[in-house]
């Protein structure tokens, strides 16, 4: 703005300065002094301390990662990164004016069908934040349709699923009872002995967290004959190969989308997906869109179900979202068409073999056994004979990001880490994973403290 | 849609539900008003038979594309019948408010509340000291 | 503008196809690696009985078929690079295309949430640092970035409240939140297990102080409000407010919402706020997507702290002097726990915080001074000749970043509600404002331009409701059938929400 901008419309508006805009604003509360922020940077310096900040990470293409629980180094296609770089699609407001808003529409109405089709539930929403926070809000959705208020979770769900169950159950008013594993999946019997009468909802994943398979019909059983729900958080890529959820007695399928065409991003953004039976309908959470047509007949998109939203439901919405993350969905089907029906299915099978053959190859290494037997899809649990942290900074240091330590979330497996496969990792990549766990496994061993020494700093060190 | 019309043989509740009175059972809709009001109703679901009504309070909810408004009771009562019809053809209640739109059947419980009701030509002259 | 002619556009005559109806058998678009392991047969690795039987119905295109549907949708887009966006408590602000460069450098892109912290200084230095230059703009010491969108801090917001109270061993049960809120507000005070309290406006457009002195008690546990509100007015009684809640043992929650009226002018830390949400997707530059991603982190008073969702990033320092290391600090006993997987939307952190380093300190403020001076400005231009007659604003007072038309007026004299407006205003290549809301005013127009928009283009929004005005005087009919030249006309809702079609079905019937 100019000098001469701004003496013309403050003219406009009939003050003499700026400062007079502020004087509804009481001098006890009136900031004295500047903010105690740098002065604003070039974008040459700007850039280049983005670019110092990001080269202080060891990032996944300067490591070969088996990194997972949840999130994956998948491939995105450089057509992804085009299209929703498009100023029509990341810069508009979420599509309150429909007459001007068709190209997302349609884009949500093509990613809730991807996603009706990938859980085999027939109602889909335009997605939720991410996939934990999709599990708390399958709960909500639960104790609003059942008016019950126990909540069975399984520990093959996410330690982050589970725990925010929890936290939002705190504002629900909700408990949650965990069922054990046992031999890698959940104790049918132990599940099926905590649910009772008063349970709302029973929740699974699929795969689990340490990469079994779960048989999600047979559990899905008892929580059906007490008319609790049955809420399964999947792996969307999983869902190539493995049986839909809705096949399975699922009434809710939710989980993690990041695998669908989102960046790791350190974690976010990526979107959560959240499918229903037709029943629940009305108690969605979030935007969706549905098809209809305008004054003159052409087919249109517009949002639907708008009364179940805060917009309009206030303290009876459905949920309290408003911004999601319709980029990152939009993101989503781009990729599920690049793919393609063929294309998914082999994505899928080549994860499942290349699995097997890691498994194979770790669990024939000294020092290295499997946690579980169970069928796999694309990530698995080891154990190791050795430090885990230690072993972890060996890898790290011959450029391998060898898995995910699971001994924070599961103190029984101190000594378990999961690994976990994309479609990046090669065979030679899994071979030279073999290699050089085996020789950290080898040297972690030989450096092990004797008992009653206090730990390394390595071994301190988070997850 | 129909004209505005409150017809002379039902009795009326100020929040814009009307009463049919036969004996101890009345049936209950919205007003013609309450209906433009609202707009073109996308939904509305009925209550279950059995359930119990208090006169004043809200026994179910109609929606509209924006918006979504409470049903009130204008007498007290059991539901001994509801109008199934409504819940895929939820438009009568806009084409035949006081008909094909009428929501619920209810044994009353106290049929001395219909003296607390308003005639037509009442409920009229409310509508036009409020407009 | 002449009446428009009824010819349609060639948008309008090319119809909706999904990239489903697209698909023709056996195309494909991408290739993927040829298998390297042995090809087992699948039912020999996972039980048959647990395989999917037929695959997901997903498109059969090419790659240049991708590119050219999606092209040709987003085209049926309005966006922000194209025009202007003046939606009240949205902050629809330029966003600048540097921050989606350094988004993209794979150092941030590529970064696995659970990548070793000690692999991830730079993610971690760069969060710490955002936090420490939000904690700077609200004046509140703590700052949590989980939250992944404004909606979601207010929920973060009311389970700290609750997890505040029950560690005093006090069990509240009432949130207070003026009538004029934000539909997330009330939405999130029921998620959290909260009875909404509704307070009533004043003729200055704040807190009714008797209705909010009668209704603060021992059985309030927050109050939730953004200053300035949602009709762009500040509330001058908010050291006031702040002092009646405090004593009645309530928090004080501030929805960060119209923060880019005051930034640098007034923080809510110093107005009284316990906590705070920012949406980075307004003040802070990320771009809307279309319905997000954003961001909403929380900053929190000091007696709040102990409460925060879990993890934190912390700066430690080393004990032998050596640079400090940043950590996530899992070790929280009293955190209300998590609120969603891993740290939050970083991606779009990396975006603020190119955004707070290439304004500043300076630029921020200036940003805040602008916003108002540029809704000041319109306020003014809107106030003359028929907008100011038949859409005049509903609080007559100085107003900050936004302000509130009321088209009732419009509406009794001329035919034409606030509807007919917006739908009109889109033929004029123009995005309307928030429409129908606050609730408060009848056929509301909240009106935010922001300050990255010139003066030529307030001139010409201010123009345009004028003309639109202008026409209605003559024939009202031409705005109720509007729009006219978008990719579609007005579409049939009712239809929509009776019979809703929510995917095409496919495998499913």
């Amino acid at each position: 703005m100019t000098d001469d901008d701004r003496g013309r419309m403050l003219d406009a508006i009939g003050v003499g300065s700026v400062d007079e805009l502020f004087e509804d604003i009481p001098a006890d509360v009136r900031l004295d002094r500047p903010l105690k922020l740098p002065d604003g940077l070039p974008e040459t310096e700007v850039f280049d301390r983005l670019a110092a900040l990001a080269s202080r990470n060891a990032h996944a293409e300067a490591e070969v990662s088996f990194l997972g629980a949840g999130m994956y180094d998948h491939y995105v296609p450089a057509i992804v990164d085009a299209i929703t770089s498009r100023s029509e699609f990341l810069t508009p407001y979420t599509p309150y004016q429909p007459e001007i808003s068709q190209g997302g529409l349609q884009a949500m109405f093509e990613f809730q069908t991807a996603m009706s089709e990938l859980t085999g539930l027939p109602v889909s929403n335009a997605a939720l934040y991410e996939g934990p926070s999709s599990v708390a809000s399958a709960a909500y959705l639960a104790l609003g349709a059942t008016g019950r208020k126990k909540l069975v979770a399984s520990r093959g769900v996410h330690p982050h699923s589970r725990e925010s169950l929890v936290t939002y159950g705190a504002g629900y008013g909700s408990e949650v009872a965990e069922v054990d594993l046992d031999a890698g999946v959940t104790d049918a019997s132990a599940l099926a002995d905590a649910i009772d009468d008063e349970t709302a909802a029973v929740f699974l994943q699929q795969p689990n967290f340490l990469g079994a398979v779960e048989d999600v019909e047979s559990l899905a059983q008892r929580a059906k004959e007490v008319g609790a729900l049955v809420v399964v958080a999947c792996d969307p890529v999983a869902l190539s190969v493995l049986r839909p959820p809705g096949q399975c007695g699922a009434d809710v399928a939710v989980g993690e989308g990041q695998p669908l065409g989102n960046r790791l991003d350190y974690g976010g953004p990526s979107f959560g997906f959240f499918c229903a039976t037709e029943e629940h309908i009305r108690r969605m959470p979030g935007r969706i869109a549905g098809e209809t047509t305008d004054v003159d007949g052409r087919r249109g998109f517009v949002l639907t179900l708008q009364t179940r939203e805060q917009h309009i439901r206030r303290e009876k919405a459905t949920h309290n979202i408003c911004t999601a993350q319709a980029l990152n969905a939009l993101a989503g089907i781009i990729h599920l068409s690049w793919l393609g029906k063929r294309g998914f299915v082999e994505l899928g099978e080549l994860l499942v073999r290349r699995t097997a053959y890691a498994r194979e190859r770790l669990a024939a290494l000294d020092g290295v056994e499997l946690l579980h037997q169970a069928p796999v899809v694309r990530e698995f649990a080891v154990r190791l004979e050795a430090p885990v942290a230690r072993v972890l900074e060996r890898c790290a240091a011959e450029g391998i990001g060898a898995g995910y330590p699971l001994g924070r979330d599961y103190p029984e497996h101190e000594d378990g880490l999961l690994i976990a496969l994309t479609e990046r990792r090669s065979r030679a990549d899994i071979d030279r994973l073999a290699e050089v766990l085996e020789k950290a496994i080898k040297e972690s061993r030989a450096n092990a403290p004797q008992a009653g020494t206090p730990g390394r700093e390595a071994e301190d060190v988070p997850a | 849609m129909a004209d505005a019309s409150y017809p002379d043989d039902l009795k009326y509740h100020p929040e814009h539900d009307w009463a049919r009175i036969e004996g101890e059972v009345a049936t209950f809709g919205i007003t013609w008003y309450a209906q433009d009001a609202l707009g073109e109703v996308v939904f509305y679901e009925t209550p279950e038979v059995g359930t119990e009504v208090k006169k004043d309070s809200s026994y179910a909810e109609v929606e509209s594309v924006k918006a979504v408004s409470d049903v009130y009771a204008p007498l007290s009562g059991q539901v001994t019948e509801v109008n199934e019809q409504l819940s895929d053809g939820p438009e009568k209640i806009n084409e035949d408010p006081y008909g094909e739109g009428w929501m619920v059947r209810v044994k009353l419980s106290d049929p001395s509340e219909v003296a607390q009701l308003m005639d037509a030509s009442a409920y009229r002259k409310l509508l036009e000291e409020a407009s | 503008m002449a009446k428009p002619e009824l010819t349609e556009t060639p948008m309008q005559g090319d119809p909706a196809t999904t990239i489903f109806e697209r698909s023709v058998e056996g195309r494909r678009a991408g290739a993927l690696p040829e298998p390297d392991v042995p090809e087992t047969p699948m039912d020999e690795l996972i039980p048959k009985r647990l395989l999917r039987g037929k695959p997901a119905e997903l498109p059969e295109v090419s790659e240049p078929e991708i590119v050219r549907h999606y092209n040709r949708i987003s085209r049926r887009n309005f966006d922000l690079d194209t025009g202007f966006y003046p939606l009240g408590s949205c902050t629809m602000k330029h966003n600048p295309r540097l921050n989606e460069r350094v988004a993209a450098l794979p150092g941030h892109a590529r970064l696995h949430p659970a990548q070793d912290p000690r692999r991830a200084q730079g993610a971690l230095e760069l969060m710490w640092r955002l936090c420490e230059a939000l904690s700077e703009i609200c004046g509140l010491p703590y700052v949590s970035l989980q939250p992944s969108a404004g909606s979601h801090g207010e929920l973060a917001g009311l389970l700290l409240t609750r997890a505040y109270h029950a560690d005093r061993g006090e069990e509240r049960t009432k949130v207070l939140t003026p009538d004029t809120a934000h539909g997330t507000n009330p939405a999130t005070v029921t998620m959290a297990g909260y009875e909404v309290v509704k307070l009533a406006t004043n003729e200055r457009g704040g807190i009714d102080l008797d209705d909010l002195r009668a209704r603060a008690d021992s059985e309030t546990a927050c109050l939730m409000l953004t200053n300035p509100n949602t009709l762009g007015l500040f509330d001058e009684n908010i050291t006031e407010i702040a002092s009646i809640v405090h004593e009645a043992g309530g928090t004080l929650y501030y929805d960060g919402a119209n923060l880019n009226a005051v930034m640098g002018r007034s923080r809510p830390g110093d107005m009284g706020f316990d906590i705070v949400h920012l949406n980075l997707h307004k003040s802070f530059s990320q771009p809307h997507g279309g319905g997000g991603p954003g961001a909403g982190p929380i900053a929190v008073s000091e007696r709040i702290e102990p409460f925060l969702p879990r993890p934190q990033v912390v700066r430690r320092e080393s004990s032998n002097g050596a640079e400090p290391a940043f950590d996530l600090d899992f070790d929280r006993p009293k955190s209300i726990g998590r609120l969603r997987g891993f740290q939050g939307n970083f991606g779009v952190f990396v975006r603020s915080y190119a955004y707070i380093l290439s304004l500043g300190g300076d630029g921020l403020t200036e940003a805040s001074e602008t916003a108002v001076l540029n809704a000041n400005y319109l306020l003014a231009r809107m106030s003359e000749g028929r907008t100011g007659k038949f859409a005049p604003v509903a609080f007559d007072r100085r107003c900050m970043h936004e302000f509130v038309l009321s088209g009732a007026p419009a509406k009794k004299e001329l035919g034409i509600n606030t509807l007919d407006v917006a739908k009109r205003l889109l033929d004029f290549g123009m995005h309307p404002p928030t429409v129908y809301f606050p609730l408060l005013v009848d056929e509301a127009m909240m009106i935010e331009p922001t300050e990255t928009e010139t003066r030529e283009t307030l001139d010409a929004f201010a123009e345009a409701i004028d003309s639109i005005l202008a026409e209605a005087e003559d024939d009202p009919e031409v705005a109720q059938n509007a729009p006219y030249t978008t990719p579609v006309r007005r579409l049939d809702e009712v239809t929509a929400n009776r019979r809703p079609i929510v995917r095409q079905p496919l495998s499913l019937s």
